[in-house]
């Protein structure tokens, strides 16, 4: 609080040397009474001062709120939200029972329209579990005792979850030397999930725990569940496991193929299309063919001096091993010479997916071949010489 | 707080009980008030008279005349932060309550009788004899070790057995006085058995990693108005890096009494009843273990008799 205290100590100063003048005066003993008119008035004025410098604390608003909200208190405001609810429907002439959260969000702000900025400052009606945050529920009864047995230890959802595992952990694992001493061990059936699952992350493990975990923590959780999971368990264990993992949807990086057309001697082709830069290309690829190039009705090798801008044509076809084997009619336009191979190589490639099976179509992708270069030329900025490149600094 | 084990095995016939001729002094389970009760109560277990004066340091002698005087804050809750404390129902602020309920097992030497839980024999089998080798030992569990075989010190099961017995009996009137009690421990091997313990005897444990100022600074970390415990029990002393357990420091800091079993290579200074014993041993832990549990239970629920009975015993007198 830098404020106040600058503000009283100018005050403040003056009043310790008002003091000072006081006694300064009392040592003199001639100028008594005049030392006791001077102290009396000083100290009207020391009074006075002393109002002045009342210093003013900012209001903690955050730890004047409750701190802990009882069972009780919670579902009186969830009534009363509820009792509200119903009011408000009646209010804007809608059915009561149907009445959802947006009707409810609609409704307040037709009511109470606001012009204020910040969202979170305009009038709002929720539900008291969106307001009042769950952790803040006291955890121990009236007499003081908490409910948890491992309250104690300042994460307990976290630590009875390790606890509860662990504890079937060492079930499943004794089940397990059991039947192996009986020699009636089944050989571990590895299902494979139709579905590829994953185990949880941290951020859902700490919103199922409502508890905040540490990196180690989760660390060790995933290693117990793992070695839980190499284990063989019955049906129960299965279903604890489960309830930490999430399906994973294969990642539908699907290349759309694109149809093969037939010409008049029925020789089969693909088309498509490709960018770079500016520059765009539409490529026309036939199946069977030596491996000539036309690039805008004329041959590569005249088009394309450059070297580079060759091999960026041949790279689809030395990469799927077929470089004599098709004929590539194509045109483009805009760009540099650069952009144009570019260009005309993810069109190729993209062509190519029609002539080749899944897996060499998911090669391509992982190499590269079949995503569009999203590099453009930046824009030149004001107050800099270029994108990127500022002006010459000068020291003076 | 920690008596003395060579004075304790000479004043062999002044190691009675946790109990003595005190009546309403001694503070009830939900009155722990502050500083001089709690090291007053331990010590009164032992002393029965007030030695001569001189033989006593200042500090002790000072908390045991302030004692003599009526306590005013009786009811006064060890709880921390702006939250008063909890109501005291109105079945306990009967006197004839307190002295049937609360002070007639202070009145006796072994109320519980947790002396016929175990014996030296019992002991022995589980092999809570076995210390450390005679490099670990530390030079405070000397007076506790009976000796040395083959490298290997051995620790005197008479005094162990005298000690657990005091240390069980205490236990007892905590858990009876619903007092909540704390299981630390820091081996992993043995994580899984006493938080399962705790759990069934409707306790508490904390086997985890400690985080600092859990007892210090509760109020900020639990919410104001939390209540620490009454009691802790250490099965192991040490943690994982041999180094003594943060909460046998900060127990003593917040003057919570505690048990612990102490091996040859733990300090037994700070707790307040200590249990030389073996603490790597499963026999050992398992029969440490289930002793507690034993007791914890007992002690409940001759409570919940006790107190069936005065209301029977009230209702009946309201009857007439």
């Amino acid at each position: 609080m830098a404020a106040p205290c600058v503000f009283c100590g100018p005050a403040i100063a003056s009043r310790f040397f008002l003091g000072g003048r006081v006694t300064l005066a009392q040592g003199q003993g001639i100028w008594k009474p005049a030392a006791a008119e001077l102290q009396a008035g000083t100290r009207s004025q020391i009074l006075r001062l002393k109002h002045l410098t009342v210093v003013k604390t900012k209001k903690n608003v955050a730890a004047s709120r409750p701190e802990k909200y009882t069972v009780d208190f919670i579902k009186k405001q969830i009534e009363e939200f509820n009792i509200g609810k119903r009011h408000l429907a009646n209010m804007m002439g809608e059915d009561p029972e149907t009445f959802t959260q947006e009707d409810i969000d609609r409704a307040i702000v037709y009511l109470f329209p606001s012009g204020l900025f910040e969202k979170q400052a305009r009038p709002s009606m929720k539900h008291p579990d969106y307001i009042f945050p769950k952790q803040s529920a006291i955890q121990w009864g009236e007499d003081g005792r908490p409910f948890h047995f491992l309250f104690y230890t300042g994460k307990q959802s976290y630590y009875s979850l390790m606890h509860e595992a662990y504890g079937k952990f060492l079930d499943a694992e004794k089940r397990q030397n059991q039947l192996q001493a009986k020699d009636l061990q089944m050989e571990k059936t590895k299902t494979k999930d139709p579905i590829v699952s994953r185990w949880l992350i941290k951020e859902e493990l700490e919103g199922m725990l409502a508890e905040k975990l540490s990196d180690r923590d989760y660390t060790r959780f995933i290693q117990l569940v793992e070695r839980f999971s190499t284990l063989q368990c019955g049906a129960a264990e299965e279903e604890f496991l489960r309830r930490f993992r999430r399906s994973v949807t294969i990642q539908s990086k699907k290349q759309l193929t694109e149809r093969l057309q037939y010409d008049e001697q029925g020789r089969a082709f693909s088309t498509s299309e490709g960018k770079r830069k500016s520059a765009k290309a539409e490529v026309v690829v036939y199946e069977h063919g030596n491996g000539k190039i036309k690039v805008n009705g004329v041959d590569h090798l005249l088009y394309f001096p450059v070297t580079q801008d060759r091999e960026q044509l041949m790279f689809p076809f030395h990469f799927l091993d077929r470089l004599g084997k098709h004929d590539v009619n194509c045109t483009v336009s805009g760009g540099g010479r650069s952009a144009q191979a570019g260009a005309i190589r993810l069109a190729t490639a993209r062509a190519l997916c029609s002539f080749v099976t899944e897996d060499e179509v998911e090669w391509m992708r992982q190499a590269g071949l079949l995503t569009t270069d999203p590099r453009v030329r930046e824009r030149k900025k004001p107050g800099q010489e270029g994108a990127r490149r500022k002006f010459t600094w000068k020291k003076r | 707080m920690r008596r003395a084990g060579g004075q304790a095995a000479g004043g062999g016939g002044e190691l009675s009980s946790a109990g003595s001729a005190r009546t309403d002094r001694l503070p009830t389970a939900r009155s722990w008030s502050g500083a001089p009760d709690r090291a007053s109560a331990a010590l009164l277990s032992v002393w029965t008279l007030p030695p001569p004066p001189g033989a006593w340091p200042k500090s002790l002698w000072l908390d045991f005349l302030r004692k003599a005087t009526p306590e005013a804050s009786q009811l006064s809750n060890r709880t921390f932060g702006s939250a008063p404390a909890p109501t005291v129902s109105k079945l306990e602020d009967r006197s004839d309550f307190n002295d049937e309920i609360i002070n007639e097992p202070l009145k006796h030497s072994d109320f519980f009788n947790v002396k016929e839980l175990f014996s030296v024999t019992s002991l022995f089998n589980a092999r809570v004899h076995l210390g450390h080798k005679a490099g670990c030992r530390h030079r405070f569990m000397e007076p506790y070790i009976f000796g040395n075989r083959l490298g290997q010190d051995i620790i005197d099961l008479e005094q162990t057995a005298a000690h657990l017995q005091l240390a069980l009996n205490f236990m007892a009137h905590v858990a009876y006085r619903k007092g909540i009690i704390l299981f630390v421990s820091r081996n992993r091997q043995f994580t899984h058995l006493i938080e399962n313990t705790a759990r069934d005897c409707g306790e508490y444990a904390h086997t985890r990693y400690f985080k600092g100022g859990l007892f210090t600074n509760a109020s900020l970390l639990f919410g104001p108005g939390v209540r620490l415990p009454d009691l802790i029990i250490f099965l192991h002393t040490l943690n994982n890096i041999f180094e003594p357990h943060v909460a046998v420091r900060d127990a003593a800091k917040m003057n919570i009494p505690t048990v612990g079993v102490v091996d040859t290579n733990c300090n037994p200074c700070l707790i307040t009843y200590p249990i030389p014993g073996n603490d790597d041993s499963p026999p050992s832990v398992h029969l440490f273990c289930s002793l507690f549990q034993t007791t914890i239970t007992r002690a409940k629920e001759k409570r919940r008799r006790v107190e069936t009975l005065y209301r029977l015993q009230g209702l009946q007198a309201a009857k007439r």
